[in-house]
Order: structure tokens, then sequence, then C-alpha cells
């Protein structure tokens, strides 16, 4: 038994501990309360931040509601980690994933080839481990596999005679590739593609998913990996090469389901089994080709196919259905923002809300721990450079932290913006003061200022321009930082980018970006009027000068 | 009431440079006493300690007849008058608020009364310049609301480190007359720090000559000019007398 697994077998044995103690207790003192109590939290179904992903969760979602189920939707969770991560504490209940990725960005594991090769083998290890390590189940495949799919233009394909990964490896050097920065890294990626095939291109560009098959389509790489259920693989009309010699493990997909769904509502567990081996690849393809290329509502295609397979109501006409988005793609990008004001409003206030809470309570701690470090010098350079550290962890990396802490929603994003926002507050609340005017605080300590009188009277007022535009650059960050906030789950105007994002959509994209910009500029604008309100005396006088002149000539008579 | 102020025996380092080695000196209350000499001659730490701004690591100082040490720095200096070279003015303050600080801090019941009278004193009225920001005066007027923040509490004892240093020559001129008038009209103690040796023979009665950390002679300028105790002061007489005969020619 190595060090992990004997961690997490403590950790299941104080969890299993804490649980015992719970339901005694619970059990003991007021059953019933706690049994309507569960009874009314809804089933949290989340999706990583793809088009499938969402689909299958929307999917996920409407068949609990039709059993009478409530559901609390959170899509587009970061990454694998922050998606994981929260199911894994019980912070959501579904999410869709699949076992490749289980078994190697999750688990780390890696298998003898014969096993890797079989996909219900690969599905057993993993279910078991899973269970094991993490007491987190997964239900039976949905019946199609995603893996990654290696892909070339047919004109390329046919020049340089691929047709598959071996062909490819072979003509390597004459090929530029373009893969999504996820791929490049990860062993189950490039890393293992050049050790297995000895594959090397001519140069590897980093592409964000919702770029690479616009960039080989133009020809500005030659190669690209995709998912073989992606619906832009047939839109482009592209060649996947074959893995000839196994290299990527099966990709079944299943629906994960948290160890508290297990426990407390297993009719929705059951709900849930009801869709495993009904979908399969074409399906899928063609699924997901109506979501990222014709871009219908991800609502719509999944009803639609809910009620296909007989699952929930009367299956609709497909061709009403179809026509009905593709006439509203072509009206017009504000019309498309009026029809969503609503939503966009309702995500502009929530965005407001996390930038408002985050910057209020740095402010809170930022500018007294300023104000202590002026007095304190020796250690103010360590401890602000201690909080420009905290700048430089990613965000996504942050947000995945916080989640064993705090689970998913506004509470761990409204951290990580805190987090983000103290920097910039406390090393201009400390620059601020520690060189307000030499000469005024050398005169007012010499003619018998106590330290306090000093700082409320001479370095507070002086420093207050520095000070407020620390908050002014703090609070623009925080506007932007917050759409990451979408990643975990809390809403904002991060949610149509990120969902756009995958979804290939650009108006939706836009519709999370251009009120967040516009955000940006309305609360430096405001800020920057409090910047004028706190400047000291002498520096606001030509403003109220020019006023009160104006007024006095106004109002007294010439003489 | 003027009050004397005496130091004995004080030694104090910066780093490893000496700036007072063992300087003792005593001045009357009521007169008016200039310390001279180049940079790093120890003449601003020698005034800084009667304020408490330097505290000298050997030595006693005395304010009256009282070590400086038996009070604590704030209530000491709210006695003691200072102006700087650059006046230290606060500069988002008004004229009149910035003269009325040190009776403000004393809790005196009339100290804008107090502000308005030390600002007619240094020739600054009221009426015209009470309200005005000090980055709305001329260098010269803010060394007069400098010294009239320093007088406006009647302290016994004012400490002036380059007050003038800073000003162009008429203005300076100008400052110095009325400084001195001032300071006769209300019999307080002065000390004056400045490398000026003109300015100190102008407005001292006493001339402190220190080089080094030490004391090289103190007299009266006469004294000084007719009977100077060591080369140095002999060269420094020397080099202000051919400033003002190249002045003359």
């Amino acid at each position: 038994m190595n060090a992990t697994q004997r961690r997490a077998r403590m950790r299941a044995t104080q969890r299993i501990g804490a649980l015992m103690i719970a339901t005694t207790m619970t059990g003991g003192i007021m059953p019933a309360a706690l049994a309507a109590q569960r009874e009314d939290r809804p089933v949290v179904v989340a999706s990583k931040p793809f088009g499938e992903s969402y689909l299958l969760a929307e999917m996920f979602s409407q068949l609990l509601e039709s059993r009478g189920f409530k559901v609390d939707r959170k899509p587009g969770l970061g990454a694998t980690e922050i998606a994981f991560g929260a199911l894994r504490t019980d912070a959501i209940d579904a999410y869709p994933e699949y076992t490749g990725t289980g078994l190697i960005a999750i688990l780390h594991d890696t298998l003898p080839d014969s096993v890797a090769a079989d996909p219900r083998a690969v599905f057993a290890h993993v279910a078991r481990r899973f269970a094991d390590l993490y007491h987190v189940r997964w239900l039976p495949p949905l019946g199609f596999q995603n893996t990654y799919a290696i892909a070339v233009t047919r004109s390329t394909a046919s020049r340089y005679h691929l047709r598959t990964l071996s062909d490819l490896a072979r003509e390597g050097s004459h090929l530029t590739a373009g893969f999504t920065a996820d791929f490049i890294g990860r062993n189950d990626g490039l890393v293992g593609l050049s050790r297995v095939y000895g594959l090397k291109p001519r140069a590897v560009r980093p592409l964000a998913p919702a770029v690479k098959y616009q960039a080989l389509a133009s020809g500005a790489v030659d190669v690209i990996d995709g998912y073989s259920t992606d619906g832009l693989l047939a839109r482009y009309d592209l060649v996947t090469l074959i893995d000839d010699k196994h290299f990527f493990p099966p990709y079944e997909a299943a629906a994960l389901v948290s160890n508290r769904l297990d426990r407390e509502a297993p009719g929705a567990v059951a709900a849930l089994a009801l869709l495993s081996g009904r979908l399969d690849e074409r399906t899928m393809r063609q699924l997901n080709r109506r979501v990222e290329v014709d871009g219908e509502d991800v609502k719509k295609v999944a009803s639609d196919e809910l009620a296909a397979l007989g699952l929930t109501g009367t299956p609709p006409e497909r061709g009403s259905v179809q026509g009905a988005p593709s006439g509203q793609q072509q009206s017009g990008f504000l019309r498309y923002l009026w029809d969503r004001r609503a939503t966009i409003w309702a995500l502009t206030v929530r965005h407001l809300e996390l930038v408002a809470f985050a910057l209020l309570a740095a402010v809170i701690i930022a500018v007294p721990l300023g104000l202590a470090l002026e007095r304190t010098r020796r250690i103010a350079e360590p401890t602000i450079g201690g909080l420009g550290v905290l700048q430089t962890i990613p965000s996504i990396a942050l947000l995945a932290f916080m989640i064993p802490l705090l689970g998913v929603g506004v509470a761990p994003a409204l951290v990580a913006l805190w987090l983000y926002a103290l920097y910039p507050i406390a090393r201009g609340t400390y620059t601020g003061v520690r060189d307000a005017d030499p000469d005024a605080v050398a005169a007012a300590e010499a003619l018998g200022t106590t330290p306090t009188q000093r700082l409320l009277w001479v370095r507070l007022p002086l420093a207050a321009p520095v000070i407020m535009a620390g908050i002014r650059t703090a609070a623009v960050i925080t506007v932007g930082a917050a759409t990451l906030a979408a990643f975990i789950g809390a809403g904002g105007l991060g949610e149509p980018i990120v969902a756009g994002l995958a979804l290939a959509d650009t108006r939706m994209i836009l519709s999370g970006a251009l009120p967040a910009a516009v955000l940006a500029l309305a609360v430096d604008g405001v800020l920057a009027i409090v910047e004028r309100l706190v400047a000291p005396a002498h520096r606001r006088k030509r403003f109220w000068r020019t006023r009160t002149e104006g007024l006095d000539r106004a109002v007294t008579p010439a003489v | 009431m003027p009050i004397s102020l005496a130091a004995r025996n004080v030694s104090h380092r910066f780093g490893n440079t000496v700036a007072l080695d063992d300087v003792s000196i005593d001045i009357p209350a009521g007169r008016a006493t200039a310390l001279v000499g180049e940079s790093g001659s120890g003449k601003t730490t020698l005034l800084r300690c009667f304020n408490r701004l330097v505290e000298p690591e050997r030595g006693q100082v005395m304010v009256g007849d009282e070590d400086v040490r038996s009070q604590s720095p704030v209530s000491l200096r709210r006695g003691i008058g200072y102006v700087q070279q650059h006046g230290g003015l606060l500069p988002h303050w008004r004229v009149l608020r910035n003269v009325a600080l040190v009776p403000t801090l004393q809790h005196m019941p009339d100290s804008t009364d107090a502000a308005l009278h030390a600002l007619e004193l240094v020739g600054l009225p009221s009426a015209q310049f009470g309200s005005r920001f000090p980055h709305e005066l001329s260098g010269g007027q803010r060394q007069r609301v400098a010294l009239a923040r320093s007088i406006a509490a009647r302290p016994g004892v004012i400490l002036l480190d380059e007050p003038f240093g800073a000003l162009d020559a008429i203005s300076r001129a100008e400052l110095q007359e009325s400084f001195d008038n001032l300071r006769r009209d209300l019999t307080v103690t002065t000390l004056l720090v400045t490398h000026d040796l003109a300015e100190a023979g102008r407005l001292a009665e006493e001339v402190v000559v220190m080089r080094k950390g030490r004391i090289e002679q103190r007299g009266s300028m006469r004294d000084l000019i007719h009977a100077p105790a060591t080369d140095y002061v002999a060269r420094l007489i020397g080099r202000a007398r051919a400033g003002l005969e190249a002045l003359r020619a």
C-alpha cells in the first residue's frame, strides 16, 4: 500500500467515523426534520467547460426533473480537478466524465497494454479504484467513446498519404501541429504520442479549443487534436487518423455520482442510470453537431433526445425545432442581446455583487494592513511580497485548492477574488503613506504630534489618492477576474463566456464579454470620481474653486 | 518666559560616523545663539538633541532645569518652537490651520486667536493669507508661516534649522530682518543652525563654530574675527570676508 492509498484509506476511515457520529446524533434527535431537509436539497448537476459535457449534463438534469427531482445546474466547472474535486467533497452530485480521463488524469494509473486496450476492463478498473479511494460511483457507461482524435484536412491527408498515426509520425517533420495546452502537457497527449510513435512535428503551437478548427481550416496549422465526437470534425470534413498502435486508452463516457447522492437519493441515481448504454457514437456526434455547428439551444437538443429515447414526454417534430434557432441566428447581435436582457442583467448584478463584496473585504483588510506595515517597515516588503506571490498562482489552481475547504459556488470565488485584490490595495496604502510629503511629516513630528495624529492628519490625507489608485486597480482587476468565477459555479458574466467558448458560440461569448468590459469601465469611472473626492484639500481646490467662483459670479451682482 | 538650554558631554554616532564628540554647551535664556559649521560638523545633530529628534548615546541634555528625558518627546516638543529649511507646512491645511497646529495640540482655548496674532507678527495679514494653501504662497511667505507656526503657542525656546537656507537673497535678507525684530520683541531663547557665517553674525549674539562633532570656538562675532581660536576658524572668517570684499569690488 503506497502513501497515497494509505492517506486515502485514513481519510475514508475518518469520514466513515464522522458519518457514524452524525447519523447517531441526528438519528437520535430529529430524524424527521433531517429527512425533509434531504429531500429539499436539489441534485447538483455539473459539467466541464466543453460542448458535449454541457449537453450531457443538461440531459442528466432534465431526466432528473422529469422524475420529480429538483436540480441545481452548475455547468462549465473549470477543468477536471475542479469538477472532480467538487464531486469528491459532495459540493456537486453528478457530472459526465470519461474513463480514460479518470484513469490517467485522476488516478495516474498505468495499466498493462492488454487491459488498457479493453474498454470493459478499463471501466471495471476505474470504477473499482474510485469506489475504494474516493467513495465515488461510476454509473454504467452511456454507450459511446469520446477519445482523442488527431485530425488533418482531407487535402493534407491525400498529399502526404496519411491514414494512421504512424503515417503522421513519418511525415511529422513537414507538419505544424496546433494542440490544446492540456494535450501538449498530458501523458496521454503529445508526451506519450512522441514516445510511442516517435512523432516530432516541425512546430507545435498551443491553441485554445475554440479556435483550433478555424486554425486548421485556414491552413495556419496542419494537424490538431480533437475529440472523436466533436461536431466540428464533420463540419470541416476532416480526416481522423487511426491510432494503429492503440496508444489512447478508451474514453467511455459515464455519469459520475457523489457519495452523498448515492446514499441519500438512490432514486436519483436510478434515474440517471436510465441513460446507460443509450447513446452511441453516431448519435452523440449528431447531437454535438446540432449544438456546436448549427447553434441550437442545448436545452432543446437535450429534451429532443430524451424524448426520442422515450425517457421523457413525447418526441417533438424535428423539422420545426431545427428551423427556429437557425432563423434566430440570422437575426442581429443586438436583437440577441435584447432577447437575453433579463439574463444578462441578472448575470451583471451577480458579477457586480462578487466584485463589490470581494473588494470591500479586501479594503477592510489591506488598508489597515498597509498602515500597520508603515509602522513596522522591516517586515513590510516581505509581507507585501507575499501578497504579490498570491497574484502569481493561476486562478484555476487557486479555485481548485479551495474546493475541499469551501466547495463550489460563491464562497470560493469570493475568497479567490479577495486574495487577488489584497496586493494592489496593500501596496498602494503602504507606499502612499510611507512617501507622503516627508517635510510635512518631519515638521509635524518636531512640533509634537503623536504618531496617530501624524497618520490621521498628515499621512492618510496626503496618501488618499495613492490608496484610491490601488483600490481602483484592484477593482478593475477584480471585474476581469470575476469572469473566472464561472469555472467554479459562482455565476456572473463569465458564465456566457465559458459556455460560449465551449459551444463555439461567438454571440454567447460576447454577451458576457461586452457587459464585463462596460462594467470594468464603469467601475473605473466611478472610482475616478471617488479618487477626486478624497484628494487632499489643496489638490481638490481647483475643482471647487472654479465651481464656487462660477457660483459667485452668478449670484453676486456686478458692482 | 525664555528657557535656557544645556548639553553636557554629549556624544552620538550614526553607524560608524561620529556626529557629536563629547560636546558641552550652555545657552543662556533669552539669548540668540548660532551653530555654524560645514555639512557633517554635527550642528544639526546637536540642535535636534534638544527636542529629542536625536537621542544621544552619551551625555545629558537639559531644557530649562530638566533633563529632556524626564518628559515624553511629544509633550517636550509641544513646548519648543521649530522651523526647518523647507518649512514643512502641511500642504492640505490652510495657512491659519497650519499656524494653529501647536496651540491646538496644547488644547489652548483661543488657538485661533493665537494663530491670527502670530501671523500678524510675521507680517502676513490673516485676512489676506489665512485662508490660502501653502502652495499659493511664495517661498519667503511659506517660511514666514513656518515661523508663525513655531511661535504661535509662545514657546520659551525656538530651534531653527537652516530656516532661510532655501530662499533667494532678497527674501532671505527681508526675513532675517523680520526675524531679528521678532525674537527681540518676544524675548525667546533661539538656537539657529546655519552654514552662513554672515547670517550667524547678523542674527545671533553668540556664535558657536563646530567641526567634526566638536566645538572649535564660541564667542561673539567680534571675538571670532579678532581672536580666532584655531586655524580652522581663521580660515572660515577669511573665506567669509573674501566673499564680502568680492561683493564690494
